[in-house]
């Protein structure tokens, strides 16, 4: 997933005006107590090879998962939500306990 | 017409991932899929809200999309000035859209959402409705439903909740529309549809807030779908005055059963402990809205 | 400084009307190519508003006329059409001024040229829809610069160089002048030719663009301390966009004297900080705002006519304070005292234009007193007599020492 980096240089001095870049709050990762694993078996993409269902690039509130065959998570800015599982139609992601438990 | 799936559906972001929005955030859903609908050609204005901590601190911003930042009260006000200021330029083909919350749309922002819509001012407001003062720690508003527990109201809302988009429908405005992240085709349709009218166009969110509603945040859509399937929120659009249903909402004007309003309130620690006298309320309450609908006749369909 | 003709001013097409004070605030504006009016009405503004839509409805001006439903959602509609680069103006005062007061902040801290128009009123509990300057003077610390005017002639003209003044500084301008007695009363206006307007006005350019193709997010949440970008541009915090602020309106003080200067240039009719009548030799000085500062004109001639040396500063800018052009004014006259006299008071202390004065005085080590004369609240009649009794009683004070020479407030034909 391409980093957006903002697009013009230099600070506006008189007005607050931000300009956008991937990560304002941090790498919110960090925030993570889940984190979501996409089982290969389970996705239908993974399976057939073809663009289909993306029910988790769909519902992911952060946008962190791409539509690609097979779609892949953005660990560093996901937040460990779960909807992703709860709403995967193959139940074919699992979240998984940080740091291994 | 290819149908629009989640496959179709276009895939380029204006909204940021790494912003501060929630884990699980109900509004993060709707304002991804909302931002693509209305693409490249726009301009928001947002008040205090949830929205504007999503969107950032200075001087770094989480989306793509130029936004005014307004006062609580003046979202429509500020619309109505951008849309003043670019016509006034001849900038004609921008979009101008109004992002509030519930608290800023029924409560504090009402008047001069009402005025603008009398006035017919051409933007598209949206309400995302999270039933309360989320951003400020879960205060109670208009929205809020009755017997939901807030820190306002830390024994269960007396009051019902204000009816915001049938009150938009009769300013007589082209177009209202309610719409739920958990049914996000539905939604990216009818954020199309308005963006391609003109005049006064205010779609109206539920937006489920694992923190406000107390609830895991992975429910987030679950959460949003049961509130649909059993009439607490109902998804319509009304167009020029025309009313018609869509998906659950649809099945359940044709004459298919709904489910009860208890599960769906269970399922939230803001409903914890209500009795089964709230429930028969909010039961009551539901079963009058729909009694209502069909009273007025939008339930026939041709 | 004061008012001066520069040769024959019917220039080009200038033409002499018969009008208001809320007409000829109308006039300036269609003058100035406003682009977007927001309009609301209050007594006694409502002429201004009505004016104005006559004007778009015949096409003689074209502009966004927005017909809002409060005067909260006024302004904010000036503050969001300005964002976008268009020229903007509403009116309003008293309670509706009142009820701005918010957005007052946030317009000149996102630093946007809005001219507003306030025809000044007295502001409730209880209900009183005559003149006095509690509305605008309540404002003081919001950031907007504040010019007074003493007749129509002046009301139509500040409109003008008010455009000016807050394009070049980026920050907004209240144009006050008194609510009926000058904006219900007729008076002879000389109306500028268009064409001279337009040379003196340049078109507006803001400082910041909302553009979809360039997407920035303005006036997000801003943090105490600076902050890093994304590019690793160390940005402001809050305290220092205010101060950036604060730095320009206080450097604007020469922007209005030369936008004044060049008015005189083109028009024929110069404007500066102050205005003084009879004050080279005055012993006793008498300073005030608005009309009532024309109105004295008459008690200091009775006054020197008794033998009595007094003479008369209408300060023309009041905010920013022009504290060292002030006080070295004062020093000039060579005066002994000055009583203040206003249409306001800061409730819990004093009128709040004495006590600005007085802090100028004090810096500027003026050893002269400041005496706090309260009158015409609420529409109450000022006369000559009213304004030689405040300057009378000052005058029994030029030959006393130390502290005898101070006096509190006084409010004069207060009939408690």
């Amino acid at each position: 997933m391409k980093e957006y980096k903002g697009s013009t240089s230099g600070c506006d001095h008189i007005t607050a005006s931000s300009t956008p870049a991937t990560g304002e709050g941090g790498r919110t990762g960090d925030w993570r107590v889940l984190y979501p694993v996409i089982s290969g078996e389970g996705c239908v993409v993974a399976k057939t090879g073809k663009p289909m269902c993306y029910m988790c690039w769909m519902f992911c509130p952060e946008g962190v998962i791409s539509k690609t065959v097979p779609p892949e998570i953005n660990l560093e800015y996901c937040k460990g939500c779960g909807i992703c599982a709860e709403e995967c139609p193959s139940k074919a992601i699992t979240m998984i306990q940080e740091g291994g438990e | 017409m290819k149908k629009l799936t989640a496959v179709t559906m276009p895939d380029k972001e204006y909204m940021l991932p790494g912003n501060r929005s929630c884990v699980g955030c109900g509004l993060s859903i709707a304002y991804r899929h909302g931002l693509k609908a209305f693409g490249e050609s726009v301009i928001l204005t947002v008040p205090a809200s949830c929205l504007t901590v999503l969107q950032g601190m200075y001087p770094v911003s989480s989306m793509l999309v130029p936004c005014l930042n307004t006062a609580f009260e003046t979202t429509a006000a500020s619309a109505a000035g951008i849309r003043a200021g670019l016509d006034a330029l001849g900038k004609r083909d921008v979009t101008v859209v109004g992002w509030a919350g519930d608290g800023g749309t029924s409560d504090i922002g009402i008047q001069a959402l009402s005025g603008a819509a009398e006035r017919n001012t051409d933007f598209i407001y949206i309400c995302y409705d999270n039933e309360g003062y989320m951003n400020t720690g879960t205060q109670r508003s208009g929205s809020t439903p009755y017997g939901a527990v807030t820190s306002t109201c830390p024994s269960g809302k007396l009051e019902h909740k204000k009816d915001m988009p049938m009150i938009m429908a009769a300013h007589n405005i082209p177009y209202v529309a309610t719409v739920s992240p958990s049914y996000p085709i539905d939604l990216y349709e009818k954020f199309t549809t308005a963006k391609q009218m003109k005049g006064t166009r205010y779609l109206h969110l539920l937006i489920p807030c694992p923190p406000g509603w107390g609830y895991d945040p992975r429910y987030t859509v679950k959460i949003g779908r049961m509130a649909v399937l059993c009439g607490m929120f109902d998804l319509y659009e009304i167009i020029n005055g025309r009313l018609s249903f869509y998906g659950p909402s649809l099945r359940i004007a044709t004459g298919e059963p709904r489910e009860p309003v208890e599960a769906y309130i269970r399922a939230q620690t803001r409903f914890r402990d209500v009795s089964m006298e709230v429930i028969e309320e909010l039961q009551e309450w539901v079963d009058k809205k729909w009694e209502s609908y069909r009273k007025m006749g939008y339930c026939e369909t041709d | 400084m004061s008012i001066e003709k520069k040769g024959d001013c019917m220039t080009c097409a200038e033409k002499v009307l018969i009008m208001t004070g809320n007409h000829a605030a109308a006039y300036a504006v269609k003058l100035c190519d406003v682009q977007v009016v927001s309009a609301y009405p209050i007594t006694p503004q409502s002429p201004v508003v009505e004016k104005l839509m006559e004007f778009v409805e015949k096409g003689e001006m074209k502009a966004e006329y927005v017909a809002v439903e409060s005067e909260h959602s006024a302004i904010t509609v000036c503050i969001s059409a300005s964002v976008v680069g268009a020229r903007v103006f509403t009116a309003s005062c008293a309670n509706g001024l009142a009820l701005m007061h918010e957005m007052l902040h946030w317009a000149a801290g996102t630093r946007l040229p809005i001219v507003m128009a306030i025809p000044n009123r007295a502001v409730a509990a209880p209900w009183n829809i005559l003149n006095d300057q509690q509305d605008s003077i309540s404002q003081r610390d919001t950031g907007w610069m504040q010019i007074y005017c003493r007749n129509n002639q002046e009301i139509l003209d500040t409109v003008i160089q008010a455009y000016r003044i807050a394009e070049t500084v980026m920050a907004p301008v209240m144009v006050c002048y008194d609510g009926y007695v000058l904006s219900h009363t007729l008076m002879p206006v000389n109306l500028p030719d268009e064409k001279l307007v337009r040379e003196y006005l340049p078109p507006y350019r803001p400082h910041t663009v909302l553009d979809p193709k360039s997407p920035r997010n303005i006036n997000p949440v801003t943090l105490a301390d600076p902050r890093m970008n994304a590019e690793g541009v160390l940005c402001h915090g809050y305290m220092e966009l205010r101060s950036l602020l604060q730095k320009s309106l206080l450097e604007s003080v020469s922007v209005v004297a030369e936008a004044g200067r060049e008015f005189g240039r083109i028009f024929g009719r110069e404007y500066g900080i102050y205005d003084s009548y009879r004050t080279d030799d005055a012993d006793l000085l008498m300073v005030s705002i608005g009309s009532l500062a024309s109105e004295a004109m008459d008690a200091v001639d009775g006054m020197r006519a008794a033998g009595m040396k007094v003479g008369v500063m209408h300060l023309r800018l009041y905010r920013p304070f022009p504290a060292e052009v002030v006080a070295k004014a004062v020093r000039e006259t060579g005066c002994r005292g000055v009583a203040v006299l206003e249409k306001n008071v800061s409730y819990g202390y004093e009128g709040a234009v004495c006590s600005d004065l007085k802090a100028a005085l004090f810096d500027y080590g003026v050893d002269v007193f400041a005496h706090s004369y309260i009158l015409g609240l609420g529409g109450r009649n000022v006369s000559v007599s009213d304004i030689e009794e405040a300057l009378k009683r000052s005058y029994g004070y030029l030959e006393k020492k130390g502290p005898d020479r101070m006096k509190g407030q006084e409010w004069i034909n207060c009939q408690v």
